[in-house]
């Protein structure tokens, strides 16, 4: 490897970090994310071998023949999911895309991982066995079952927290002794793996290797499938940050720098963020992956008791438009339910005529409203939002009493008081957006299911909460209908 | 082989606290191009998929290899491109 090479491979590191750092404000975001692509191409062109040849360099074969069609083929697929998914199914297109690397890892490092093991095959073990330490020392071997573990539950969990967002698979699944058969799973490919790092050859090698991998895809699918899809987002968090440490591992393995300080940038950063929106849940995150929450359970029968006997109150488009035209102050909370709908446009477009009328208009953002954090901050940006109506909750909680109408679109969980007030509530203790604070409340929803929680929500059921029913999108039509007759 | 050890472990341990540093004042409005925006640098496990394919011998690892191969290139090329496109629409803010 040529010196310069080593040089390089700092600047890409460098190039990586200020991408992330760029990527953490709101001017700079876009160019965080070209400025780590321009990093990818060096990395890519300074692209070494592990004895040190340079890749490009070698003689064409027919491997870089395939090389060239893999990518073109990948680069196809990224692009057509790329600029093809609508922004509201922008989180499965992450895990797609998190799995698909997830899955690249485990290969690699199961490639690396055999063939290291079958060199030494044919020899006599008093031969083999030095030399085997020679090739594959035991934390070159447990890397490379580490990036396998790892990237085969991350691509098998990920394809299941696809099919949750895509609605496929909306319950969660679980049977008595669930946390049990998962954690013996868990000890059988720990213990597999363990037993591999020390004995890297010999004829039950490939046979515990492949039973581990196959062990590990099926752990991903068992451990994502008892999760609710409200969770997908600390799912996919994690997976993204678990696929992170497994392409580092696989950096080990490869002795690639490059690839161990993306690989690690990804999984700090990632396990970070994924403990952020823990904490904006107000869950740990052994609840989130255990709890098996959101299948609903006594707290839930609990809540529907102290209800019984309350209703709801409805109201038609034309006196919520009222209501609104002759408001100072509003609030708009969005949450899934103006994803699921699309309304995103329709939001900005009542937003807008409420302004011309006077009224003034903020949204109120939870961090965990939607799918992902700044799920919603995506739709109203790319309806055409302005930055500055967008409020994150803690800034316009204290500001909640002075608030005519708080108009709630599809979201649930987060507007829930019960979070404040129930202390059996599952929910008990999460921050919310106290929209139970306004003068006046509108809830648009499609009829009175429970979100994703489970559990009741009180806000409907006080005294000064209109329910609006319908689909958002036909709900926020009528309303721009009625603000502007009005 | 000792020593690449302790040096690879030192510039993981430095990374961590790297990763963590760098986005621990990140907005929530920003969680998703983020989250967006690191899945698709550990793409480079492309890079990975390319040095295995290079190397493949027998049908089965040039088989897995291409896989390897074509799963990093979507990784990152539709990571950075689904990114790019997330963050295109915070742009155009003002009228």
């Amino acid at each position: 490897m040529n010196p310069l090479n080593a040089y390089l491979i700092i600047g890409v590191s460098v190039l990586f970090i200020l991408g992330i750092k760029l990527l953490a404000s709101p001017k700079t975001a876009r160019l965080g994310n070209l400025v780590a692509a321009a990093g990818m191409l060096i990395a890519l062109l300074t692209l070494h071998k592990t004895n040190g040849d340079y890749v490009w360099s070698q003689g064409w074969t027919f491997n870089y023949t395939l090389i060239l069609i893999g990518t073109v083929i990948g680069l196809v697929i990224g692009a057509i999911g790329a600029y093809s998914v609508k922004m509201t199914a922008m989180p499965q297109m992450v895990a797609l895309f998190n799995g698909l690397g997830g899955g690249a890892a485990a290969l690699v490092a199961s490639q690396e991982f055999l063939r290291g093991s079958h060199v030494v095959e044919g020899l006599p073990p008093l031969i083999a066995r030095p030399l085997l330490f020679a090739i594959l020392p035991p934390f070159i071997a447990g890397s490379m079952l580490f990036a396998t573990l790892i990237g085969s539950l991350s691509f098998s969990g990920s394809a299941i927290a696809y099919l949750k967002l895509e609605g496929k698979l909306e319950k969660p699944h679980t049977f008595p002794g669930q946390n049990l058969l998962n954690g013996l799973i868990l000890l059988v490919i720990l213990g597999l793996c363990g037993w591999l790092t020390f004995n890297v050859s010999g004829s039950n090698t490939t046979a515990a290797f492949i039973g581990m991998f196959v062990l590990a895809l099926f752990f991903g699918v068992a451990m994502v499938l008892p999760i609710g899809g409200a969770d997908m987002p600390v799912v996919i968090s994690l997976l993204n940050s678990f696929t992170g440490l497994a392409v580092a591992a696989d950096g080990f393995a490869i002795h690639n720098n490059a690839m161990i300080v993306a690989g690690t940038l990804v999984g700090s950063s990632g396990t970070l963020l994924t403990l952020l929106m823990c904490k904006a849940m107000n869950r740990p995150v052994s609840n989130v992956l255990f709890g098996a929450f959101g299948s609903g359970g006594g707290a839930s029968a609990a809540g529907k008791g102290e209800l019984a006997g309350k209703t709801v109150k409805s109201i038609q488009a034309d006196e919520a438009a009222l209501l609104l035209s002759y408001a100072q102050q509003v609030v708009i909370v969005p949450g899934y339910g103006m994803a699921v709908a699309q309304a995103q446009h329709q939001v900005r477009e009542l937003s807008d005529e409420l302004g011309k009328r006077g009224v003034e208009v903020r949204f109120a953002i939870h961090p965990v409203a939607g799918r992902m954090p700044g799920h919603m901050n995506v739709l109203l940006a790319e309806a055409n939002v302005p930055y500055d109506q967008l409020c994150e909750m803690e800034a316009i909680n204290p500001t909640m009493d002075r608030v005519d109408v708080c108009l709630v679109i599809g979201a649930n969980d987060v507007v829930n008081p019960a979070a404040r007030e129930e202390k059996s509530s599952p929910i008990y203790g999460m921050p919310i957006i106290e929209a139970d604070h306004a003068k006046a409340v509108i809830v648009m929803k499609r009829s009175m299911a429970a979100g994703f929680a489970g559990i009741e929500n009180h806000l409907f059921y006080k005294d000064n909460t209109r329910m609006l029913f319908g689909d958002a999108k036909a709900s926020l039509n009528a309303l721009v209908a009625q603000v502007k007759a009005g | 082989m000792n020593a690449n050890i302790s040096d690879v472990i030192f510039i993981f341990v430095l990374a961590i606290f790297v990763g963590i540093e760098v986005i621990s004042k990140v907005p929530s409005m920003l969680h998703t191009p983020l989250m967006s925006g690191t899945n698709a640098i550990h793409g480079i496990i492309l890079f990975g998929g390319i040095l295995v394919l290079a190397d493949a011998v027998t049908p089965l690892q040039m088989g897995l290899g291409f896989v390897a191969v074509i799963f990093g290139s979507a990784n990152v090329f539709g990571g950075f491109m689904v990114t790019d496109r997330m963050l295109q629409m915070f742009k155009k803010k003002k009228k």
